[in-house]
């Protein structure tokens, strides 16, 4: 055991999963090497009506199709012809190629997945989005890719990584009540920006962190994509385990799934007692200030929906601010559930009872609005929203000011009116 | 004697909507080429040739993921982009559309329009006075990756030798 300790040197989680990948028992920064895809997720957008041409051209098949999961999210349910034509293609392509991972608007990608007990810690998988480092939640080394890399990747079952440096994001003591993943996430894309994270991997620790529930860890890993990192890690523990014993998942195994202590990194540290909730303002998440700074912004429309922002948690935390309340006048508050088995577990405990009675609008489980694909964003109007994104036109509309926050603060925005602080609201 | 190359020099942070604009985008790629480096460098698209370098500062190609920044200095005929650091999806794409990228610490040493030729083998830039930079070494699949133009002819070329062979 210790001579083994002594031919290793110490790694991070990322090396450690890339290593596995590649066949090796240990991996270098900056080393490139060639790793075996476990998992291939892609959706009706980004997966066949791009891949099918190309496998054609090239005449050749799938290396594995157990390992690829098709999603239909995108273009769901379906609007006009254009995504009628998109969703046709995938669903005959799915036929076609008898795929047997297959789920057709059950969900967004990123939360079905795991839901479906695609994903293990230990496991090197890619997705043709750029929210798949979402994936990382569960100690899976999971990234998106350009169409002619899943190409590549769909034919060989192989892809190269650069192995990165892993910048570990300590998150110290406990969140206060109305503070969530979110915050945390909008907090550090605020102050190291877009493109802070460098490619690199980003493992999120610390007390804060280990009592987060895994949707919550499941934010935090999607919006590691806003801070231009290649993967957003979270190690896997107990509730990892308990957690995917609920999906079916099979083998689960998480031991020594985590940075080693003295493993080469770059520490920064936060205090998760002091955050208090976050909003970023139009046009960039890295316009983060405190919630308090928007004070009195006026909001016409909320929108709690995406997969970083419509998952069971999040619905749970929208009804705890609107249980028996009533929306004002004039503010409209829109709800796409992230999963259909979210929406249904949501049903059964009362949530989407007390959000419709509110006056929210329930919208089909789908990627919606958050990428301007569904649901109507009217032009001029102040947003506030749980997604990830509020790029200049993003949500459909170059003339909505869209601000990003959690939940809790999307909720209690609607209430008021205008963005508000969410602990004033909560009891 | 190694084939001689044209310094092409643009500087730090250089991101993708310089390399390929947003509103082009909707364009062919041919079409996008003829805007690459618009805005930093307005006659390079028109003027560069085929087998000139682009020699530029730390962070090339961040921003988006979109593979026309990398497919726009193909088009063009670069031969390399020389740069101490690179956004790692830019590193990706750019291997996988056939552009070779090469890690150079002192990249910024290299001066505007001055010949240069490059000693793949012992991953190196040689400067006419015949200084060389040092580069980080490509792996081998990721040089073949480049020769054969990226991965979708690689792949296609790989395919054909499967099939001829069986």
């Amino acid at each position: 055991m210790s001579t083994e300790k002594h031919s290793h040197p110490p790694q991070t989680l990322a090396q450690k999963l890339i290593a596995k990948a590649a066949g090796r028992s240990h991996v270098a920064v900056g080393e490139i090497v060639n790793c075996q895809v476990d998992l291939a997720m892609f959706h009706d957008s980004s997966g066949p009506r791009r891949l099918k041409p190309m496998l054609e051209e090239l005449g050749a098949e799938i290396w594995d199709k157990s390992r690829v999961v098709l999603v239909m999210d995108h273009y769901v349910p379906e609007r006009d012809d254009d995504s009628r034509r998109i969703v046709r293609i995938a669903r005959e392509w799915a036929v076609e190629q008898q795929l047997p991972h297959v789920y057709d608007s059950l969900g967004i990608c990123h939360v079905v997945l795991p839901q479906k007990g695609h994903l293990k810690p230990g496991m090197f998988c890619v997705g043709g989005d750029s929210h798949s480092p979402t994936g990382g939640a569960l100690g899976t080394y999971m990234f998106g890719v350009g169409s002619t890399e899943m190409l590549g990747v769909v034919v060989t079952g192989q892809l190269w990584v650069r192995v990165p440096q892993t910048l570990l994001m300590r998150w110290n003591n406990r969140l206060k009540p109305g503070v969530t993943a979110k915050d945390m996430m909008l907090h550090m894309i605020g102050q190291f920006g877009m493109n802070g994270g460098q490619y690199q991997a980003v493992e999120f620790a610390g007390e804060a962190v280990k009592a987060l529930s895994m949707q919550e860890r499941m934010t935090m890993s999607n919006m590691s994509a806003e801070m231009g990192s290649q993967v957003g890690l979270i190690a896997p523990d107990e509730v990892t385990r308990d957690w995917l014993a609920t999906t079916g998942a099979k083998d689960v195994q998480i031991d020594g799934w985590h940075t080693d202590e003295d493993a080469d990194k770059l520490i920064h540290e936060f205090d998760a007692a002091t955050l208090v909730p976050q909003v970023a303002a139009p046009h960039s998440p890295a316009n983060t200030k405190a919630v308090t700074e928007f004070k009195n912004t006026p909001i016409q429309v909320a929108y709690i929906g995406a997969c970083t922002g419509a998952k069971l948690e999040d619905l749970r935390a929208a009804a705890q601010v609107l249980k028996g309340q009533q929306l004002p006048a004039g503010v409209r508050l829109m709800v796409a559930p992230a999963s259909l088995q979210d929406q249904a577990q949501a049903e059964s405990e009362g949530v989407m009872q007390a959000l419709r009675q509110s006056g929210a609008e329930v919208l089909p489980t789908s990627c919606g609005a958050c990428s301007g694909y569904g649901g109507s964003i009217p032009d001029g109007a102040n947003v506030i929203a749980t997604t990830a994104r509020n790029f200049k036109g993003r949500m459909g509309s170059a003339t909505a000011q869209v601000y990003l926050a959690s939940p809790y603060t999307v909720a209690a925005s609607a209430l008021r009116g205008s963005i508000a602080d969410p602990r004033e609201v909560l009891v | 004697m190694s084939k001689l190359h044209r310094v092409w020099r643009v500087g730090a942070d250089v991101d993708t909507d310089q390399l390929a604009p947003g509103a082009y985008m909707k364009l062919g790629i041919q079409d996008i080429a003829k805007h690459c480096l618009e805005g930093v460098r307005p006659e390079f698209a028109a003027a560069v040739s085929s087998g000139d370098v682009l020699a530029a500062g730390p962070n090339f190609g961040i921003g988006s993921s979109r593979e026309q920044a990398a497919d726009a200095l193909v088009k063009l005929g670069v031969k390399a982009v020389i740069a101490p650091s690179y956004s790692g999806l830019y590193f990706r794409n750019a291997f996988n559309l056939g552009l070779l990228l090469l890690t150079c610490k002192e990249a910024e040493l290299l001066e505007e329009a001055e010949q240069i030729s490059l000693d793949l083998n012992q991953w190196a830039v040689v400067r006419g006075n015949g200084q060389r930079l040092a580069c980080d070494p490509i792996p081998d699949f990721l040089v073949a990756m480049v020769e054969a133009g990226g991965l979708l002819p690689q792949l296609k070329l790989r395919l054909q030798q499967q099939r001829a062979s069986q």
